[in-house]
């Protein structure tokens, strides 16, 4: 479904006030492939890329080399009217539903604009948007009567719920999630995570789940791959990569994960 | 003899327009020197404000501490003026906060900021720059930026001489914090208070900054109280762990007892909803309803409208009861239940 094949970005060198500073290397060389209906987990340590990446997938950016093709389209050929297309199909979901809802916009305005950006492909009018907002917030365990409420009435893990029915709205099939579970408390965030794993086997979804919380890719994800300053370092099967990872790298991340269990 | 820090029953409500939220509500914890306690809980359980009190650093109003004790080598520093306050903070009470880039001017050097924490503590102290009370001032700023080195050093920033003069910004996120820790230090306190010092940072600095403040904990003989949402972290660092809900510690004990058997609902709940190694794919178990509105709370135990083990007995303020030598829960249902 989407296929990462030899993509670096890198930012060039910039002369400012203080001198000028090297260029960064953010992405070198990396290649990854989502099959349809699979969750891939990206985990890295700040700075390692993995926003960068994501901004590449949704062609936020473009890579300096290699390319991104998501169902068979290299996304840097695409034109203006085809990559909006491309766009209901590639949703994301970000880390803080508090920054990430427009304040003064009802749940109805923000479930239903995305509706209204592609609806010449929804072709769905007023009255067929509303309803859909009422049931994406049914599915997402929210209900008609939030519809017209403001974001600052809900809790932090409502509102997550919210901005995933808000990715949800154009239909995508690839849904990027970057760390939407990290600004949440562990019993919130329990309770989103069994929702995403829900909606993916309702929807048929799939999922590029970007976390620095082992635990919770551990949880949710059919595959990993791991990043360190800009590059993959280790990827496969979530269970082979806990149990026994191959990488120095991989085994020094496990190891410093702080794991619930009795000291001895 | 005392204990080094001892919380009696703290009660402490803060005005708001709604009314009085009681924020916290009969906090009981005494904290000896060599222990480390993790404060657990939630977003808005109290746990910052039990640390915080501790040092008085909640602005009295809007808050008001409407019954209890906070006895510190057995003084009350509740009773305590500002200027005596002053001389605790820093000197016998250490603190490290969350996000390292914030605690620390960006427009001084390191340097200029740990030798002004030294020389306020010798103030209070001469012993910690190991010079007579009469020592002239260049002396004691001699000593203190020699002090400064060492605690650098402790610390583990290599190359302390010269990284002493540099500026925050050129430090990592890691070693700002290690930059506090050694902050924090520097007045040898007794009591060390570290609120979420690890959230900022990445697993493994985060695993190297709790190596390190267990290490700190044996060199230094402090007691500290670790405040974290994390249990992970607890688990890896603490040796006894008090989980706080909604204003109310319902449950301590030494570490091993809690997590071997934790007995309070709120605790099971909490630990139940951590993705751990043997969780499998959607059984993890969220913890449904919502935290109670601390301006109405519910009476008696703050848990009961969403705990599944609730009885007409929990109208009634839970006591706490000695399930194991030191494990203490607050629920009269277990308490029940244990004793059947």
């Amino acid at each position: 479904m989407l296929e990462i094949e030899n993509v670096s970005r890198t930012f060039p060198a910039r002369r400012g006030l203080f001198g000028s500073t090297g260029g960064v290397r953010a992405l070198n060389q990396v290649n990854l492939s989502v099959s349809k209906g699979e969750s891939l987990g990206l985990v890295g340590e700040s700075g390692s890329g993995k926003t960068t990446l994501t901004r590449q997938i949704l062609r936020l950016d473009t890579p300096t080399s290699g390319r991104i093709l998501f169902e068979g389209q290299d996304m840097a050929k695409l034109g203006p009217a085809a990559l909006r297309a491309l766009r209901a199909r590639v949703q994301i979901v970000f880390q803080d539903p508090y920054a990430s809802l427009n304040p003064r916009m009802s749940v109805h305005d923000i479930v239903t604009e995305p509706m209204l950006i592609h609806r010449g492909k929804l072709g769905l009018d007023r009255r067929q948007r509303t309803d859909r907002a009422a049931e994406l917030l049914e599915l997402v365990g929210l209900g008609p009567q939030h519809l017209y409420r403001h974001p600052h009435e809900f809790s932090g893990g409502q509102r997550q719920r919210i901005c995933i029915a808000r990715a949800l709205a154009p239909g995508p099939s690839l849904l990027l999630l970057d760390e939407p579970t990290s600004a949440l408390d562990v019993s919130v965030q329990a309770q989103v995570l069994n929702l995403l794993i829900d909606l993916q086997e309702r929807l048929g979804l799939t999922y590029f789940f970007i976390s620095h919380d082992l635990g919770v890719i551990r949880y949710i994800c059919d595959r990993v791959a791991i990043i360190f300053q800009g590059e993959i370092k280790e990827e496969g099967r979530t269970q082979q990569i806990f149990d026994a990872p191959k990488s120095e790298y991989a085994r020094s991340l496990l190891a410093a994960m702080p794991e619930v269990r009795v000291p001895d | 003899m005392a204990s080094l820090l001892e919380i009696r029953d703290l009660h402490l409500s803060m005005h708001s327009f709604e009314g009085a939220a009681k924020v916290l509500s009969g906090v009981t914890l005494s904290v000896e020197k060599g222990q480390i306690w993790g404060l657990v809980g939630e977003t808005g359980c109290g746990k910052s404000l039990t640390g915080l009190s501790v040092s008085r650093l909640v602005r009295t109003p809007p808050a008001e501490y409407t019954r209890g004790k906070i006895l510190l080598n057995g003084t009350d520093v509740l009773t305590l003026d500002e200027p005596r306050m002053r001389a605790l903070r820093g000197r016998r009470i250490g603190m490290i906060f969350q996000d390292p880039t914030t605690n620390l001017n960006p427009s001084f050097r390191i340097s200029t900021q740990l030798i002004d924490v030294a020389l306020a503590a010798a103030r209070h102290d001469s012993k910690i720059l190991g010079l007579p009370a009469t020592a002239g001032r260049w002396a004691r700023r001699q000593a203190a930026r020699r002090l400064a080195i060492d605690m650098l050093t402790e610390v583990g920033i290599p190359d302390a001489a010269t990284r002493v003069d540099d500026y925050p910004h050129q430090f990592s996120g890691g070693m700002r914090q290690r930059v506090l820790i050694a902050m924090a230090l520097v007045g040898q306190p007794d009591l060390l208070i570290a609120d979420e010092p690890t959230t900022a940072l990445d697993v493994s600095v985060q695993a190297q900054i709790l190596d390190l403040l267990k290490q700190m904990v044996t060199v230094h003989d402090m007691g500290v109280v670790l405040i974290t949402h994390n249990l992970g972290v607890v688990a890896q660092t603490c040796t006894h762990v008090a989980v706080m809900y909604a204003g109310a510690i319902v449950e301590k004990g030494p570490i091993r007892a809690v997590l071997t058997d934790p007995a309070h609902p709120y605790t099971k709940a909490l630990m139940q909803a951590i993705p751990r190694r043997d969780v499998a794919r959607g059984a993890l178990q969220g913890l449904p309803g919502a935290v109670p509105n601390l301006v109405q709370p519910p009476a008696g135990c703050r848990f009961a409208p969403r705990c599944i083990l609730a009885q007409p007995s929990c109208s009634k303020v839970p006591a706490e009861h000695e399930r194991a030598a030191g494990h203490l829960v607050a629920c009269p249902v277990v308490q029940a239940a244990h004793h059947a």
